[in-house]
């Protein structure tokens, strides 16, 4: 590694320093390379690792498990995904999460977009601050009243109370990323639409909102994957039909003694996904992430 | 409008259209806001004042039985309640402060690795955004296999440079260090990711103009890049403090209810699930909620006010 840098280094900036700097800073700034790449692979292997060794653990049989000298060499089996899909019902939570998170992110976005741009646009600072609230408050203090209304409703255990709390997450992450993706659109073009005959709401409508397909992206993914991570509200107001996947995997180490090999694939079959999603569209979840960090 | 297009037959319709598409764009404001405002604040203001009444009550069992307005008798039990809210107050703090101290230097550490561009950097950014995007739930039980003290990953590993196996979740003390270990793995990349993104954005003449006046890295660092990137510093801080104070979802899932037997990773949130939950009791339960509210809400305000100061 290190000797194919110095026959790479490029030499040209070295050369215009003084004599004493040439000599020693290609040196330094090699070592600062190695050291870089060296802690670099330590971080990806800190990160990967876990979760590389849930996988693995998941085409193990339990014995193997069990078995130290089987960490890494043992024969492959699939039967802990057979049994998790199919004798514990995985492909209906599995629905059941997919479904959630997307009505909840759908609602979300025709709500919370709109509510964006008139905050960003009449810079309703005041109102903003009663979504993004929402994100401060701590869940359990909602879930037993909202428990008592809608076990009165006859709701719990439905969808539509579970899409309600999952819209709860999703609303204030969606008003703030767009809320932050509106405020660096320039107000320009709805002007000049507005001066060529188009209404303000028209102007929004036609202009705006094709513009704002990425920030809205951004901010459905988001939610999507929070929604589908999202554990405390499901575990109070799912039912036995409507169970989320996160409840599902919970429930199942609530017997005597853990199936590891199943248990491991149950995660694996929930991370899985969402990893999936997060690959394709990194650069959303990046810019939803960092949204509105940076400003001053 | 209706003078560009004069070949309109209904006027009757047309008019009441535009009367509505003018009072809608008149009012677009608080016709676009508040809907979304309307749902968030009935499922808020509704259930906080509830609590904030329950929390006056001696409420249990269920929330439909009779209860008595007992005044501040809740806060004054929670309050002087030595055995679990004071030492819950003391894991929330603690696992909050200490996986924040990490998170942010081990996050600031690897930003600055990941700033300039070098190969392969795509497939260090997935690898950073893979814990990220895990389920919590599902992470939980990913370490409770590696943390398993006796056919873990983490012991064997540990075996290998001759250190006796550690009981890390099952013991009484290391509990909730290894929680806190879990919830670094999980979120040290949400503030690489915050402040990659306040480096990228920083000029770069403040650290030539240094770089040519003699500073070294480690000058340059901390008298020009880290005063430049204190706001951002402190938004990563306020984003994934709210949520570390928060925390439910991996301690749950690894230690259960109450946090284990010993209560040993019993953070405010945990408990206050516990007493609503497993336990029922609510008016307690409300007392606790309502304390944790303003621990959090009193912390938000202090980072802000140091963010408006380091801002100037």
């Amino acid at each position: 590694m290190t000797l194919l840098h110095e026959n790479t280094e490029p030499q040209a900036p070295a050369r215009q320093r003084p004599a004493a700097a040439r000599r020693r800073k290609p040196l330094r700034t090699r070592a600062y390379k190695v050291f870089r790449v060296v802690a670099l692979i330590a971080v990806v292997l800190f990160l990967i690792a876990p979760l590389f060794w849930m996988l693995l653990a998941s085409f193990k049989t339990n014995v193997d498990i069990y078995d130290a000298g089987k960490s890494f060499l043992f024969t492959p089996t699939g039967e802990n995904y057979a049994n998790v899909l199919q004798r514990n019902n995985y492909f209906v939570f599995i629905f059941n999460s997919f479904w959630v998170a997307f009505v909840s992110t759908a609602l979300s976005l025709v709500l919370g977009v709109p509510a964006a741009y008139a905050m960003s646009r009449f810079t309703m600072h005041r109102s903003a601050l009663v979504v993004l609230m929402a994100r401060v408050i701590p869940g359990v203090s909602l879930l037993v009243p909202w428990y008592y209304v809608f076990s009165n409703l006859k709701m719990v255990g439905g969808f539509e109370v579970l899409i309600l709390s999952h819209m709860f997450v999703a609303l204030p992450l969606i008003v703030y990323i767009m809320m932050s993706y509106f405020d660096g659109l320039p107000l320009e073009l709805e002007e000049s639409a507005q001066v060529d005959g188009l209404t303000p709401i028209g102007a929004f409508r036609r202009i705006t909102l094709p513009l704002s397909v990425a920030g809205m992206a951004t901010a459905g993914i988001l939610s999507f994957i929070f929604s589908w991570n999202n554990f405390m509200f499901a575990l109070v107001l799912s039912g036995s039909k409507t169970k989320t996947l996160p409840v599902a995997i919970f429930d199942f180490v609530s017997y005597a003694s853990i199936d590891w090999g199943g248990l491991m694939a149950a995660a694996t079959v929930v991370t899985i996904p969402i990893m999936i999603i997060a690959l394709f569209t990194q650069k959303y979840i990046v810019s939803g992430l960092t949204a509105g960090a940076t400003k001053g | 409008m209706s003078v560009l297009n004069p070949g309109r037959t209904t006027a009757a319709t047309a008019t009441t259209q535009e009367k509505f598409s003018a009072w809608a764009n008149r009012h677009r404001k608080w016709l676009f806001a508040s809907p979304a405002m309307i749902f968030v604040g009935i499922l808020i203001v509704f259930p906080l004042a509830w609590t904030l009444y329950l929390s006056l009550t001696d409420s249990q069992g269920s929330v439909r039985a009779a209860s008595d307005f007992v005044g501040f008798e809740n806060y004054l039990t929670v309050l002087t309640d030595t055995e679990r809210f004071w030492p819950a107050v003391g894991r929330t703090l603690s696992f909050t402060l200490v996986a924040l101290g990490f998170e942010v230097v081990l996050g600031m550490a690897i930003a600055l690795l990941l700033w300039r561009p070098f190969r392969g950097e795509k497939w260090v950014r997935v690898a950073i955004l893979l814990p990220l995007v895990a389920t919590p739930v599902a992470v939980g039980m990913m370490w409770r296999l590696i943390f398993d003290p006796n056919i873990g990953f983490a012991n064997q590993l540990l075996g290998l440079v001759g250190i006796p196996p550690q009981p890390w979740l099952s013991g009484q003390d290391s509990a909730l260090p290894t929680t806190i270990f879990m919830d670094v793995w999980q979120w040290t990349p949400m503030v690489v990711l915050i402040l990659l993104a306040g480096l990228t954005s920083l000029s770069d003449e403040p650290d030539e103009a240094a770089r040519m006046d003699g500073a070294n890295a480690f000058q340059r660092f901390f008298f020009v890049t880290l005063p430049l990137m204190m706001p951002t510093v402190i938004v990563a801080i306020l984003l994934r403090g709210i949520d570390a104070l928060k925390t439910f979802d991996i301690l749950y899932a690894t230690k259960g209810k109450g946090g284990g037997s010993f209560h040993e990773v019993e953070t405010l949130n945990v408990y206050a699930y516990g007493l609503s939950f497993d336990y029922n009791q609510y008016g307690l339960s409300s007392a606790v909620l309502i304390l944790f509210f303003m621990i959090i809400i009193g912390s938000m305000w202090l980072l802000t006010m140091r963010k408006k100061a380091v801002s100037k």
